[in-house]
């Protein structure tokens, strides 16, 4: 197998792989479970979500307001719209490939001279 | 204070600022160590496929499933980066991913990055790595044996690191008795790594198939000793 072939169908390994993430994050992301994961429920135990916020005592009321609450993209929705949490998730995809490829790419043993 | 949540991870003020401070310091040595050591998991062929697999945790960490009435979880992705890529690069794809989802998509505090890098990043990936390098003759046999290696690594990861957030609680945390804590956090990751698991695997399974030599759990000495072997020819 020459070189050219290698490299080819390597290539197209990783476009397989970046397709699959990219079709998870813009598509399967919608059937996600919306109740709160293992951990939120935990700091949620006591507690009870009113329109007034959660009433009781529980952990999760020590929880400050997110200092990037007000990002376009908080919570995985655009502009507070969740009907575009497939779009958040593609940026997410994309966002987080650029920053890891970038710094695995920077951080490689560069190969012969 | 939103009570809709989409997601996952500790927020700010979950533990205090003095437990947050100290485990972001912990955070900091830890990743430290596994940028230097990173370098000589990454060459032209492994880099890309690195940011693939962050890309990929990013994604897959969006799905939560449902464990019980009004609980999900969703996957962590400590073992399966750290059987793909290694524990230092798969360390670093996880922390990647923690941080963007802070800074870009509010989920998680950025406070709490320190306990969230800690357990997710860290203690996932470095116990889930442990796990499955004890079982590594296994996953080498047969491909079974390689699917029952990815789950229960994972398995192991999702429910250690969820005991990280209990001794951070313990530490600095207050509103619940810490034994309930330990009691509900053991039990819902004791679920949610079957679903660990379950991806794990299957992402794992998957990439063998087509490409065992990408695996870095099966790479190991063997691979090394071929490649010298072909250095002196």
């Amino acid at each position: 197998m020459s070189t050219a072939t290698t490299n080819r169908r390597y290539a197209g390994f990783l476009g397989a792989f970046l397709l699959v993430a990219l079709l998870l994050a813009g598509g399967a992301s919608y059937l996600a479970s919306s109740s709160p994961d293992g951990l939120d429920a935990v700091t949620q135990t006591g507690c009870s979500e009113t329109d007034a916020g959660l009433q009781g005592q529980c952990i999760a009321q020590n929880a400050g307001e997110h200092p990037a609450a007000g990002s376009p993209f908080a919570d995985y929705a655009v502009g507070g719209d969740e009907a575009f949490t497939g779009v958040a998730g593609v940026i997410g995809v994309i966002a987080t490939l650029a920053v890891a490829g970038a710094l695995f790419w920077l951080l490689r043993r560069r190969s012969g001279p | 204070m939103t009570t809709e949540l989409v997601g996952m991870h500790m927020s700010d003020g979950i533990v205090n600022a003095p437990v947050s401070l100290g485990f972001g310091v912990v955070a900091i040595l830890g990743l430290a160590v596994c940028v230097a050591r990173a370098r000589r998991d990454l060459d032209d062929r492994t880099a890309p496929l690195a940011g693939l697999v962050a890309a990929f945790v990013f994604a897959v960490q969006m799905l939560n499933f449902p464990v019980l009435p009004g609980v999900s979880g969703h996957l962590l992705g400590g073992a399966l980066t750290a059987i793909l890529v290694g524990p230092y690069v798969g360390a670093l794809c996880v922390a990647i991913v923690l941080v963007l989802q802070a800074l870009l998509f509010a989920d998680g505090g950025l406070s709490a990055l320190g306990t969230n890098i800690t357990n997710m990043a860290l203690i996932g990936t470095f116990v889930g790595f442990a796990v499955a390098v004890a079982m590594r003759p296994l996953a080498r046999r047969s491909r079974a044996g390689l699917l029952l290696t990815a789950f229960v690594a994972a398995w192991v990861n999702t429910v250690v690191a969820s005991m990280g957030f209990v001794v951070e609680y313990a530490l600095g945390g207050q509103g619940l008795a810490l034994g309930t804590v330990f009691g509900l956090m053991a039990g819902f990751h004791a679920l949610i790594g079957i679903g660990e698991g379950i991806i794990t695997a299957l992402t794992v399974g998957a990439v063998a198939a087509v490409r065992p030599d990408l695996v870095y759990l099966l790479r190991g000495q063997r691979s090394e000793l071929t490649l010298r072997t072909a250095a002196v020819r």
